[in-house]
């Protein structure tokens, strides 16, 4: 596939990039800047330890477990364990939304809960006080769930926050206590807090409740944190389609769902980075497959809901979604078709997360616009070059430090929903049965791949492309704008959404249609400081 | 209901912190080194430390805000951060190129026990640090204080180590500013200019957390106090320290270390504060308070006298910083109204007192600051004796959306509203702002709930 529009040199641009850098760094930084070729797929240097000073859209391990995976669940009390500042920061800024069913329902989403150590607890240990914490927050609210996050004194001092949350758990009784040990030295990013996530929510909830789920076409949508709303619409088309969603891991979710979890008979993953370990556990202990999707995009989204009911193998299934793309198709194309000759042939990139990057290129290509460089924020090779590289990643010392859980089929409750046979089919089908391609093979060839960008790197990046939009976070945002090109926030949607299924992606061409053709771009030269300006001349009203 | 699990009865906690009024030292830091010219805050700690705070700076101020890190790994959480930071330094000035790199720490790398004196010393002794460019550093551990003693810490690290004497007693006053917004401290070298005062303003966040938009990103904004300045304050005759949580830590090592003498006054929050800041700028620079600023005073006077109906006995609760909370308390009293509950998550002695001396007039009033003074604990407050009233940052639209309550956005942070860092809250103009915000939500309350026939045209 080749772009379209004109690209400048590559490799020119990798130069450029990273001349400036001193030459250990330089050395560094070169492996993680790959000029793409999506027939042959090369390596992309990812999950590395960043070079410190080099000014990263990082963050840590705590803001991947507890801010990600565990946030968005609403009966959780998630209390962080440490001085007041992570929970501060972490405390709504994610846009979790969630829907409880009824006004009294448990929703501790708006609520922040510290421990918030003093300079005792660091000397003398802060034990007792995180089980005084759980003891007051049971006494005020009588969770079902109570989790506990680690912060990175916790984890030096030798706070055992497993073994606090083990004991409170026995003495409440009613109420499930555990603790993840994210504390934000672990890992090289967030994605370890992904990781770390993923073991505790698998051992600590999944599998609690064994009671069989109701519904023909029952599935659990991985991935998806329900950010502007997300989940709504993929819940509005599963519920239109006929498919029951078991839980969510977990936008808009509930304790009792995840515990029911394992009841399904499919996992569909959405954001593969942050989620796919408990793909591979619950397919491991209970035989559920799991399967990559993409809600991001329209034509996805069809695609997508085909899958399922490909998976499912039901005539009326399949007939449904039909039904519902049917349905949808035709006003999404009714806007496509209105916005599309303002966006035609413009250019953006991506530099998010550890799928947004790859995801929302569906939209930019159904705007016709191309994505020239790309790249995540905390992903790891697969994410890049596909889930076939997984044998071939070096484990280094920092990923060493994630415990790997062993995971072996449930005596009981082991049961494949298909045959070996069965999902060969399937796969050759085209359905992405525990398996996932990743984003090189989907970008043109020659356009820029870089992991972790650093600062300095998108600034060049802008100055020698000149993209239309720029797709990032919130640090990057007025940066990127004060360079006279908007940029669109990938985590927070700027207060926007939500962006998948039909209506989402309505939402979001309108929302790049009236930032790339947007007024105030043209405005930012004063009068007086354009060039040729004309001489000043009197003139008179006729 | 948002906060729906909030009950009403108090009881004490001693573990756990609800929504707190505060956030941790090292934000403080970052947001002070901002304002220097030419420097590039670092985080020495883990990565989420250092995109925690740029992201909430970022929410708050909708501008750039630029900050590297170390990148703590396991390795350097438990072999020491002194490498990180080596290479940080050495990839910081390459890359980035800026005058002066403030270091603070976090929880993390002050646990382990690094010595940010120590390594900075080295980094020097390695020749890191190119000709003519600075490190300095500030002890900032998040498990004491509060952002807002992490502010004072840095700004205190900016005076100690940039400040000389050379002997000779320069014609100008520091004005050591507490934690306030760029607008307010363009309004302070506004009112010292319109006076004819000589200060140096430090830090000083304008004209870099409200950056014009120019189609370039400069790292380095125009704003900022500069190095030289920074360094004249050893000379300097005299130091007002405003606010005496966040400011006066700095007046005080100049004190010691040049005997720069100093006086500590409340912030210029409101009417009354405003009034012993312009005596004691007035008296410190030698210069008479000119008529344009009387006038300003008047204005204020005028409209508080006109509209003082509207204020009379509302209740109002309160949350954030203490430097801002004691002057705004003064001022809501000067307006007649009545500050009934006021929670901030900043301990301190000081504070306490300070505040107690306030609040003689206020008999009643509940007051808690430190451990567990936190939102949860003033919502519970407000239910068992409303208030008209709420002011404090943006976490409280909850607790106003909840309990109905007319709502002003003060103090940090505020990440749904623009106008705190171009319309300033100190000085004649800031407290006629504040006052025209009081009487907005207050009458717009009014005017929403009125029965038709109570329902005013003329108020």
């Amino acid at each position: 596939m080749e772009a379209k529009i004109h690209l400048p040199d590559p490799s020119l641009i990798k130069e450029e990039l990273i001349n400036r850098y001193p030459a250990k760094v330089a050395k560094k930084r070169s492996k993680s800047i790959v000029i793409n070729d999506p027939e042959t797929i090369p390596e992309v240097q990812a999950n590395v330890r960043t070079v410190p000073g080099i000014i990263t859209q990082r963050g840590c391990s705590y803001a991947g477990c507890k801010g990600v995976v565990l946030g968005p669940t609403r009966d959780i009390v998630n209390i962080t364990h440490g001085p007041i500042g992570c929970s501060f920061y972490s405390w709504l800024t994610r846009r979790n939304q969630t829907r409880p069913e009824n006004p009294t329902d448990a929703n501790y989403i708006t609520y922040c809960f510290s421990t918030d150590m003093q300079e005792e607890n660091i000397v003398f240990g802060g034990e007792k006080k995180l089980k005084q914490a759980i003891q007051e927050a049971y006494d005020l609210f009588h969770p079902k769930a109570i989790a506990i996050f680690s912060t990175c004194p916790v984890g030096l001092i030798g706070d055992d926050v497993h073994a606090a949350s083990r004991e409170m758990k026995e003495k409440l009784g009613d109420c499930n206590v555990f603790g993840f040990s994210c504390e934000g030295y672990r890992g090289v990013s967030q994605s370890a807090g992904h990781h770390i996530a993923n073991n505790g929510v698998f051992k600590h909830m999944v599998g609690n409740n064994n009671t069989p789920a109701e519904g023909k076409f029952k599935l659990n949508l991985l991935g998806e944190y329900n950010i502007g709303g997300d989940a709504f619409e993929i819940e509005r088309l599963f519920e239109k389609c006929g498919i029951t969603l078991v839980a969510s891991f977990s936008g808009n979710s509930t304790v009792g769902a995840i515990e029911n979890s394992h009841m399904a008979d499919l996992n569909v993953i959405l954001c593969h980075r942050s989620i796919n370990y408990m793909g591979d556990m619950m397919e491991t202990k209970y035989g559920i497959p799991w399967m990559k999707v993409n809600f991001v995009g329209a034509e996805s989204s069809a695609k997508s809901l085909r899958k399922i009911a490909e998976y499912f193998g039901d005539a009326g299934l399949k007939a449904r979604v039909e039904e519902v793309i049917a349905e949808e198709m035709p006003k999404v194309k009714a806007i496509v078709d209105e916005i599309r000759p303002r966006t035609e042939g413009k250019t953006a990139m991506l530099f998010v997360g550890g799928s947004r990057a790859h995801h929302y290129q569906d939209l930019f290509t159904e705007l016709g616009m191309t994505t020239v460089a790309a790249g995540y924020e905390f992903a790891h090779r697969d994410d890049y070059e596909g889930r076939e590289v997984l044998p071939n990643i070096k484990i280094d010392a920092d990923s060493k430090n994630i415990e790997e859980l062993k995971v072996t089929a449930d005596p009981v409750l082991y049961n494949p929903r298909k045959s070996e046979a069965e999902l060969e089919e399937l796969k050759a089908k085209g359905l992405e049965i525990n398996g996932y391609e990743g984003m090189m093979k989907q970008m043109a060839s020659k356009s820029l791949v870089i992991d972790d960008v650093s600062h300095y790197e998108s600034e060049k990046l802008i100055e020698l492309y000149k993209p239309d939009i720029f797709c990032a976070g919130i640090k990057e945002k007025y940066v990127v704008q004060k360079m006279g090109v908007p940029l669109k926030q990938l985590h927070s949607y700027d207060y926007g959404g939500p962006y998948t299924g039909f209506e989402g992606a309505v939402n979001f061409y309108k929302d790049i249609d009236r930032m790339v053709n947007n007024p105030v771009w043209k405005l930012i030269k004063a009068p007086w400081e354009k060039e040729n300006t004309e001489a000043l001349e009197a003139s008179y009203g006729a | 209901m948002l906060l729906r699990h909030t009950p009403k009865e108090v009881k004490e906690r001693e573990g756990l912190t609800i929504n707190p009024a505060k956030t941790c030292q090292p934000i403080g830091a970052m947001y002070a080194a901002l304002g220097i010219h030419g420097c590039l805050p670092h985080s020495h700690g883990s990565q989420g430390c250092c995109s925690y705070h740029r992201s909430t700076l970022t929410r708050h101020y909708k501008e750039p805000v630029m900050a590297a890190t170390s990148s703590f790994t396991e390795g350097a959480s438990v072999f020491g951060g002194q490498a990180n930071l080596l290479q940080s330094i050495e990839t910081i000035f390459a890359v980035y190129d800026p005058d002066i790199i403030a270091v603070h720490s976090t929880c993390l790398s002050e646990t382990i026990g690094d010595d940010l004196q120590q390594i900075t010393k080295k980094a020097k002794d390695d020749s890191k640090i190119p000709e003519g460019k600075y490190v300095i550093y500030a002890s900032t551990p998040s498990f004491i204080g509060s952002h807002i003693t992490g502010y004072a810490n840095m700004v205190t690290g900016m005076a100690e180590q940039f400040s000389v004497s050379t002997g000779e007693k320069k014609d100008q006053v520091n004005i050591v500013a507490g934690w306030m917004e760029p607008s307010d401290m363009r309004e302070i070298k506004d009112i010292s200019k319109a006076m004819g005062a000589k200060i140096v303003l430090f830090p000083d966040t304008s004209d870099v957390l409200d950056a014009p938009q120019t189609g370039k990103h400069e790292i380095y904004p125009k704003g900022g106090v500069t190095v030289e300045e920074l360094k004249s304050t050893g000379d300097s005759k005299c130091s007002l320290a405003l606010g005496c949580i966040s400011a006066e830590p700095a007046a005080i090592a100049l004190d010691k270390k040049h005997k720069v003498p100093f006086e500590t006054l409340d912030m210029p929050i409101g009417l009354s504060a405003t009034d012993r800041f312009i005596m004691s700028l007035s008296k410190a620079a030698g210069v008479k308070v000119p008529a344009e600023i009387t006038a300003a005073r008047g204005r204020l006077v005028d409209v508080m006298a006109d509209m003082e109906q509207y204020f009379h006995g509302k209740k109002v609760a309160l949350f954030g910083d203490p430097d801002q909370l004691i002057p705004l308390v003064e001022f809501l009293l000067d307006l007649n109204m009545k500050p009934v509950h006021i929670v901030s998550g900043t301990p301190g002695q000081r504070f306490e007192k300070r505040m107690k001396e306030v609040l003689v007039r206020a008999p009643g009033a509940n007051f808690k600051n430190g451990l567990n003074a936190d939102m949860f604990l003033l919502h519970q407050w407000i239910k068992n004796e409303p208030v008209d009233l709420l002011i404090g940052n943006t976490y409280g639209k909850y607790i106003a959306r909840d309990e109905d309550i007319p709502f002003i956005r003060f103090g940090f942070p505020i990440l749904d509203r623009i106008g705190h860092s171009y319309f300033p809250n100190v000085g004649y103009n800031g407290a006629l702002r504040l006052v025209e915000k009081i009487l907005s939500v207050l009458m717009d309350r009014q005017d929403r709930t009125a029965l038709e026939e109570k329902f005013e045209l003329v108020m």
